[in-house]
C-alpha cells in the first residue's frame, strides 16, 4: 500500500524529545523530532467503485495526479486546504478517514469548471467534488450542507412547476437553514440591498426627484406579482412526476 | 438575418428583468428578429444537476425540442450564461452518448413532451450579435458613442468552460476564444467604449454559492471588482444575470458588512449597447440595477 504524503507529517504523528540519545550518542537539539512509522491499514478497496456510482464521479479512475485541477482551482486560491487532486488521490486509495477530515469544506466547490476544463484526462473533478459531498451526506458523516439545501429547494420548484421564483428560493433557503430572513432584511445587508434596489436611499437623502424618476416601479411590481402568482410552465403536465420517478429509480439502482 | 428562438430563462423573468428588457429593446433596435420559446421551462441552472445530471439534461433538451419540433427553429438564443451553458452541455451529452439520448427520448415520450432529435444548436446573445452583425455592423448602427467609458468586460465561468461543450469556440480568426473571450470587447469597443486590460474576464464570482456560502462569494466578487478598478475601469459589463446579481449583492455586502467600498458601476452589456443605439436608459432598465450608474452616465454624456 502506498504511503500518502500528507498524514506522514500529521502533527499527531510527530514526537519531540528534549534529550535524545541514539546508540550512546547524545543528538539532543539536532535530531530531537521524529515521525512515528506506520503501515496504513484503514483503506477501503471498494471505495473508488462506490464513489463512481455517484453522479459526476464516473471518470475518477482516469486521474493520473498531474495536479492541474488544484492548480487552476478557484477555491484552492482561497484556501489551500481545498485540494481536489488530493481528494481524488484519497478516493482512489480508499482512504475514507482522510477525506472525512475535510468534510466541512468539500461542499464549497463553486462549480466554476476550471478543473474540468483543464483536466487532460477528462476526470471531471467538479463532478467528483459534488459526488464526495453527496457521499458524506448520504452516509451520515456530515450535516446536509447549505449548498445541498439550496439545490434541493431549487430542484423542488423546478420539478413541481417547471420554473423557479427568485424570492421563494431565497426565503425557503433561509428558512430551511434556520436563518432569520426578517432580521437580515431589517438590520442586515439584505435590507440595504433591497433599499438600494428600490432607491429608498435617494428618498432618505432628500433627493425626491431622483427617487421618483429612478424607482423601479414595474420591476418591483413584477417581482411582487411573481411572489403571489408563481411562474409556471403550463405544458409541464406530469413531466415532474416522470423525472422524480426516474431519479428515484436511478438512486436505488446505484445505492440500494 | 437568421431569426432565432429566444430562451430568456427564469433569471431574466425575475431578478434579471433589466437584462431581458434591454435584450429585447436592443435586438429590436438592431432590426434583428427573435421569437420567445413557447411555454419554456427552467434549464436547471447550476443546482438541478447536483440532484441528478439527467434532470438537467432533460430540462435543457425540452427547451430545445420545443424550439425545434413545435416552432421550427434550428437555433436557440440564450442571453443567460447558465442557460447557455446547460443547453450546450445537454447538446454535447446527447450527441456523444447514445445511451443518454435513448434515456432522454424515453422520458420525453413518457412525459408527452416534444422529443429532442439533436437538430438544434444554442448560441449566446453575444455570439448571435457577432454572427449576424459583427463589430463593423454594430459600428454602422450606433447613433451615440459610449464616449470612451472605460469598461472591464466580465464573461464569467459558464460562457467559456468547460471548452469541450463549445465546439464553435477556439476555431481560429473570427471565432470566440474560450481562454480569452473577446466578443463583448469587440462589440462595446465598436460602440465607443474603451476596454481596459482586465485579467479576471473568466474568473468565478461564486454564483453557485451566492447565498449558501456568502463569505466565499463576497471574496470572489471583491477580487473581480478590485481587479477591474485597478485596471482603471469605470464600469463592469456583464453578460449573465447570475454574475450581475452576484456582483451587485456582494458589492453591497462587502461595503455594509466589511466596510470595503468600491465605486465601479455594474451594467449589462446590452444596456451599454442599447444606450449607444440611442435607446433611453429607462427602456433599458438602467434604473432597475442596484448599482446606480445614472449620474455617472449623465456626466459621461451617454444618457
Amino acid at each position: 500500500m502506498a504511503i500518502h504524503e500528507k498524514t506522514l507529517i500529521d502533527p499527531s504523528r510527530l514526537i519531540t524529545s528534549d534529550t535524545l540519545v541514539v546508540d550512546g550518542v547524545d543528538v539532543s537539539g539536532h535530531w530531537n523530532t521524529m515521525i512515528l512509522p506506520r503501515t496504513l491499514k484503514e483503506y477501503d478497496d471498494g471505495f473508488e467503485a462506490h464513489i463512481k456510482e455517484y453522479a459526476g464521479a464516473e471518470n475518477v479512475h482516469r486521474c493520473w495526479q498531474c495536479g492541474s485541477c488544484t492548480n487552476s482551482c478557484t477555491m484552492y486560491a482561497q484556501n489551500t486546504d481545498f485540494n481536489p487532486r488530493y481528494w481524488i488521490y484519497l478516493t482512489r486509495l480508499g482512504l475514507k478517514d482522510e477525506i472525512l477530515k475535510d468534510k466541512d469544506i468539500i461542499w464549497q466547490c463553486v462549480s466554476c469548471n476550471k478543473c474540468t476544463n483543464i483536466c487532460p484526462k477528462d476526470v471531471r473533478p467538479e463532478g467528483v467534488m459534488k459526488a464526495l459531498a453527496h457521499w458524506i451526506e448520504a452516509e451520515g458523516f456530515g450535516e446536509k450542507s447549505n449548498s445541498t439545501i439550496f439545490d434541493e429547494e431549487f430542484a423542488r420548484q423546478c420539478i413541481a412547476r417547471g420554473r423557479i421564483e427568485d424570492s421563494e428560493v431565497m426565503t425557503n433557503f433561509y428558512k430551511n437553514t434556520n436563518q432569520d430572513i426578517k432580521e437580515m432584511a431589517l438590520n442586515g445587508w439584505l435590507g440595504i440591498f433591497v433599499a438600494r434596489m428600490n432607491k429608498w436611499t435617494e428618498l432618505r437623502n432628500g433627493n425626491i426627484w431622483k427617487f421618483i424618476t429612478r424607482t423601479p416601479i414595474m420591476h418591483s411590481l413584477h417581482m411582487g406579482y411573481s411572489m403571489f402568482f408563481k411562474p409556471k410552465t403550463k405544458s409541464w403536465g406530469h413531466t415532474g412526476e416522470v423525472l422524480s420517478q426516474y431519479v428515484k429509480e436511478q438512486k436505488e439502482l446505484a445505492h440500494g | 438575418m437568421a431569426k432565432v428562438a429566444y430562451y430568456p430563462g427564469c433569471a431574466l423573468e425575475g431578478s434579471g428583468g433589466p437584462y431581458d428588457r434591454s435584450t429585447r429593446a436592443l435586438v429590436k433596435s438592431l432590426g434583428m428578429e427573435m421569437e420567445t420559446v413557447h411555454d419554456w421551462n427552467c434549464c436547471g441552472a447550476m443546482e438541478v444537476k447536483n440532484i441528478h445530471p439527467m434532470l438537467q439534461t432533460y430540462m435543457s433538451a425540452r427547451v430545445m425540442a420545443i424550439a425545434s419540433e413545435q416552432m421550427g427553429y434550428d437555433t436557440v438564443m440564450a442571453p443567460c450564461n447558465g442557460c447557455y451553458h446547460n443547453l450546450k452541455k445537454a447538446e454535447y451529452e446527447l450527441a456523444t452518448s447514445s445511451e443518454s439520448l435513448d434515456t432522454l427520448q424515453g422520458l420525453a415520450k413518457k412525459s408527452e413532451d416534444p422529443v429532442y432529435k439533436g437538430d438544434v444548436r444554442t448560441v449566446h446573445l453575444l455570439e448571435w450579435l457577432m454572427e449576424d452583425l459583427g463589430a463593423d455592423g454594430i459600428k454602422q448602427k450606433i447613433s451615440k458613442s459610449l464616449n470612451g467609458i472605460k469598461v472591464a468586460n466580465y464573461y464569467g465561468c459558464m460562457y467559456t468552460r468547460p471548452r469541450q461543450i463549445f465546439p464553435e469556440k477556439d476555431q481560429g480568426p473570427g471565432s470566440e476564444s474560450s481562454y480569452k473571450p473577446h466578443f463583448m470587447d469587440d462589440l462595446l469597443g465598436a460602440a465607443g467604449a474603451v476596454n481596459v486590460d482586465f485579467p479576471l474576464k473568466t474568473a468565478c464570482c461564486g454564483g453557485a454559492h451566492t447565498l449558501s456560502d456568502a463569505d466565499t462569494s463576497t471574496q470572489l466578487v471583491l477580487n473581480i471588482i478590485q481587479a477591474a478598478e485597478d485596471a482603471g475601469a469605470e464600469v463592469i459589463a456583464t453578460e449573465c444575470p447570475t454574475c450581475h446579481s452576484g456582483l451587485e449583492m456582494h458589492q453591497v455586502r462587502a461595503e455594509t458588512e466589511f466596510g470595503i467600498k468600491t465605486n465601479v458601476k455594474i451594467l449589462y452589456f446590452t444596456q451599454l449597447l442599447g444606450l449607444a443605439m440611442g435607446l433611453s436608459a429607462r427602456k433599458l432598465g438602467v434604473h432597475e440595477n442596484v448599482s446606480d450608474s445614472l449620474d455617472f452616465l449623465h456626466a459621461k454624456g451617454v444618457v
